[in-house]
């Protein structure tokens, strides 16, 4: 492996805050966000994209901090879970149905959430929509679950979740 | 609560959930998990995002060959890479005890899954060992200089392919207390040769990787011969008493934390390379040292589920009743660890049967040691016995649930002990009710490019108890704080216990706090076997008992409720139960000991269920997915309705993984895993999980302290071997080789 470059400083605005931190081009978002900026509710559970623990918004869209470069984020706005609540209905939903058991994919689940929701509401079509002209999808359980088979969750509290994420979308209470 | 019936309908026998009006206001209810608000704000601090002073980042180098000596280690462009603070190999690293052997006196023993002495020897075991670790100011450093690190091995010949490896094995002993792993009652060969109706299938089954979300990770922290060990271990004291005798430190000076655990499924029972290494390479460099695992590091130092092979015979008369089982398994161990497991256990506890025989083997290999994952050997095995209880169903042209029906029993086949409690049939007719099973029409209907086909096993999981210590104490300000060392991976143990102090004294839920987490607390049992919450909810009855006995005797302030009486006293009240240290807690052990053979002689105890599934197979791809799900099961009394529907759940879903995706491929000619990561072990997805109807007898075990038997494995039981009924049904084809991946359902696969 060649020596890493040096670091240089970024500026990353996240939940609202302007900070500047020097980082290291090799750096990830999700490394940046953790031990950087100290905000440890993003979680790493595999490092390379495949459980979406780490899901995060960046300008609105659900991205996963380990793929991404803290680099890239430079000049987006940055929304961590920690900067979704404090009584967001989505968290409470989760905690009421019991869509979590460790709690460790919970954070990404609703980041994941709150992005597949706009995407949603974007008219954005997935896998098992049958209509793909229709203006309106309806967000059916099967829907909700191919568009959040992203998030991986071991101690199996997608039903909990899937319950969660439809009742606030009925509501219409999610931003 | 939500225990999404499939079809609406109120079960008398469910348990009640809200509104009781009973003296016992909270045992029951699906009150919300205690943590959940933390976890969901992302405000809960795991192991890895605790912020510690002075932290240094460790990162693991792997060896690449399964047998080996190490011929030297080049770490000099290591150590000269800016930011490194050291590179610990078995050249530096201090040294450490080699790990205790099992003893039923000392159970912390059983920690020990490895006998490797990491970095104190310079020969390899299994392909990624680790052989040295990288200490550094960041984490991006240390894993970079990790790639600078040069071993030159001796490569030694290795035995590593199961299947060829397969003569070598040898039988598993029984021992007393242990799962089942071998045992005969009649002649079953010769019972099975005089049936009328024989079925014998040949089955196997795939390692499995427990792939909690949270990877493994320990902070280390020394202070002279005072250690502090940051770990989401599922059992603190195990992982305390371990690390002092590795390191040579009284018991008293080394302090565990665990208060947040991400999930451990088993994985995190045992104390593997990672918790070891980091202790060690603070111990070296004189600084904290976090090592936080990555997937692969995770999946190449932390053992998995044995895979196995199995035979199952059945020997029937034509009207189903069983004469003779034999059910035999052969389970990869290692060389330097692991050991059997109780696959054939299933098949001396479920149905009734004049002659009988199970048997193990172990084969030993040059690989990461065998662990225990989520009901090990039950899990698998129950795969086994269910797929051919429902082929003799079909052979005898008996509906699945009437062959059980008349094959039920209430005593243990191979013992002839009484089961404490048992309501199998009633299990099976809530279970068909709730999921419809009389109007399911014939198996192999098509809808469209799909053949739909449904499926049921049953369920079992034996339970036990461990001994358990607490403090509770009522404090003059008007709280009631419960003290133990338990672990919370996830089950929800602060919120039940609190539900359970809450009703034996009488004092509302909010009152009550639970402390947990910690060594320095009083000793709990393990998280594992299904044995937490029962032991601790044997042992926080005691001390309500004692707490309230205590504040009677406090004289004319005894009036009242227990938090008014203190509050008049002016003065805290504390009980004890269980004694730490010393002749006492020596004693306790051996009652406890005494208390389980005695218990085990006279009657098994059990968790029991049914599950009922629907498939839905591509005809064209092969592609199976669950399409509904009911389990109805009998796990005592049940102390949370929400928390115990979602750890019943938790198991189902992965026994689907089991059923259909999961599989830890090995390459046999290296021993290396291939793809240690999320990317190719495919755990269940939403879109892999419908909704699963949960359904509870609610009766309490009658031998079991307030009735409560354990739920965190019954539910992965008799999954695997549901869905392959279900397959059957829809395709007519019998599949013995999990996972049920679309080239097997299809009959593609070249199959051993």
């Amino acid at each position: 492996m060649p020596a890493p470059p040096p670091a240089r400083p970024v500026t990353l605005t996240v939940n609202g805050r302007r900070t500047t931190a020097s980082l290291e081009p090799r750096t990830s978002l999700l490394d940046a966000l953790r031990e950087q900026a100290g905000l440890t509710g993003t979680k790493k559970g595999c490092d390379q994209g495949a459980c979406g623990a780490c899901t995060v918004l960046v300008d609105g869209r659900r991205v996963l901090g380990c793929l991404t470069l803290a680099m890239q984020a430079e000049g987006c706005h940055v929304v961590t879970i920690e900067g979704v609540g404090p009584h967001h209905p989505l968290q409470d939903a989760v905690v009421h149905h019991d869509g979590l058991q460790c709690g460790f994919c919970t954070p990404g689940q609703v980041c994941s959430a709150l992005g597949m929701l706009a995407e949603h509401r974007a008219g954005a079509p997935s896998l098992v929509t049958e209509d793909l002209a229709a203006d309106a999808v309806p967000l059916t359980s099967a829907e909700i679950r191919e568009r959040m088979s992203g998030n991986l969750c071991r101690c199996g509290a997608h039903n909990g979740l899937v319950a969660a994420v439809r009742e606030v979308a009925e509501s219409g209470s999610a931003r | 609560m939500t225990t999404t019936p499939t079809r609406p309908r109120a079960t008398p026998s469910t348990p009640p959930t809200a509104g009781r009006t009973d003296e016992r206001q909270w045992v029951g209810r699906g009150v919300d998990r205690r943590d959940g608000p933390a976890k969901v704000h992302g405000d809960a601090l795991y192991t890895a995002d605790r912020p510690f002073p002075g932290l240094t980042h460790g990162w693991m180098v792997h060896a690449p060959h399964a047998r080996a000596r190490i011929v030297a280690i080049d770490t000099a462009a290591a150590r000269a890479h800016p930011g490194v603070v050291d590179v610990v190999t078995h050249d530096n690293a201090p040294r450490m005890a080699p790990p205790p052997s099992a003893s039923l006196l000392d159970l912390s023993s059983l920690a020990s899954r490895s006998r490797v002495e990491y970095l104190n020897t310079d020969q390899v075991h299994y392909d990624g060992q680790p052989v040295a670790v990288v200490v550094a100011e960041s984490l991006e450093t240390a894993r970079y200089a990790a790639s600078l690190v040069r071993v030159d091995y001796e490569v030694l010949p290795a035995t590593t392919d199961f299947r060829a490896a397969r003569d070598t094995a040898t039988r598993a002993k029984q021992t007393p207390a242990a799962p089942t792993v071998s045992g005969t009652k009649g002649d079953a060969v010769a019972s099975l040769d005089a049936s009328p109706v024989v079925v014998e299938l040949g089955l196997t089954t795939p390692a499995h990787h427990h792939s909690a979300m949270e990877p493994h990770v320990t902070t280390a922290h020394w202070d002279g011969d005072r250690l502090t060990v940051w770990d989401p271990t599922q059992g603190i004291d195990w992982c305390r008493k371990h690390l002092a005798r590795r390191f040579g430190v009284d018991v008293r000076q080394v302090r565990v934390l665990a208060p947040v655990i991400g999930g451990g499924f088993g994985g995190k029972g045992s104390v593997w390379a990672g918790t070891l290494l980091t202790v060690l390479a603070a111990r070296h460099v004189e600084r904290p040292v976090r090592m936080a695992l990555s997937r692969e590091a995770v999946t190449r130092t932390v053992g998995a589920r044995t895979p196995t092979m199995q035979r199952v015979a059945l020997g029937a008369d034509r009207d189903g009743r069983l004469r003779s089982v034999v059910h035999e398994a052969v389970v990869r161990s290692s060389t330097v660890g692991g050991g059997s497991e109780q696959v054939v256990a299933v098949s001396t506890a479920l149905y009734a049967t004049p002659a009988l025989r199970v048997g193990t083997e172990v084969v030993e290999l040059d690989m990461l040691p065998n662990t225990f994952m989520r009901a090990p050997g039950d899990a698998t095995g129950s795969f086994g016995l269910e797929s051919a209880m429902d082929q003799l169903a079909h052979d005898v042209s008996l509906d699945p649930v009437e062959l059980r029906l008349r094959n039920d029993t209430d005593r243990t086949p191979l013992h002839g002990r009484r089961f404490s409690h048992r309501r199998v049939p009633d299990l099976m007719e809530l279970g068909s009710r709730e999921f419809g099973w009389a109007e399911r029409g014939p198996g192999g209907r098509r809808d469209g490019d799909r053949l739909v086909g449904h499926g049921m096993a049953l369920a079992y999981h034996p339970a036990l108890t461990f001994e358990a210590h607490v403090v509770l104490r009522a404090t003059a300000a008007g709280r009631v704080v419960l003290r133990t060392s338990a672990q919370d991976m996830g089950m929800g143990i602060a919120t039940v216990l609190a539900q359970v102090v809450a009703d034996e004294l009488a004092v509302p839920l909010d009152r009550v706090g639970v402390e947990y987490g910690d060594s320095d607390q009083p000793i709990a049992p393990p998280a594992g076997g299904s044995t937490q919450t029962a032991s601790l909810t044997a042992a926080t009855v005691r001390a309500a008992e004692r707490l309230r006995s205590r504040v009677q005797r406090l004289g004319p302030s005894a009036a009242g409720s227990v938090l008014d009486a203190v509050r008049a006293h002016g003065q805290d009240v504390e009980v004890v139960v269980g004694h730490d240290e010393g002749l006492r807690a020596r004693a306790g052990t051996l009652r406890w000991i005494a208390e389980t053979l005695w218990g085990q002689r006279r009657w098994q105890r059990a968790a029991w269920g049914a599950h009922f599934c629907e498939v839905a197979v591509d005809a064209d791809t092969g592609e199976v997915r669950v399409t509904r799900w009911v389990g109805a099961f009998d796990i005592g009394a049940v102390l949370n309705a929400k928390t115990a529907a979602s750890q019943l759940r938790g198991g189902i879903v992965m026994g689907l993984g089991l059923a259909l995706t999961e599989e830890s491929v090995t390459d046999a000619r290296t021993g290396r895993l291939v793809g240690p990561d999320l990317t190719h072990y495919h755990v269940p997805s939403h879109a892999d999980v419908p909704e699963i109807g949960i359904h509870l007898l609610g009766d309490p075990d009658p031998t079991a302290p307030r009735g409560v038997v354990g739920a965190g494995e019954v539910g992965i039981t008799g999954v695997g071997a549901a869905v392959a009924n279900a397959v059957f049904d829809a395709t007519g084809r019998r599949l013995t080789h999990l996972p049920l991946t679309p080239d097997r359902v299809l009959g593609l696969a070249p199959e051993a």
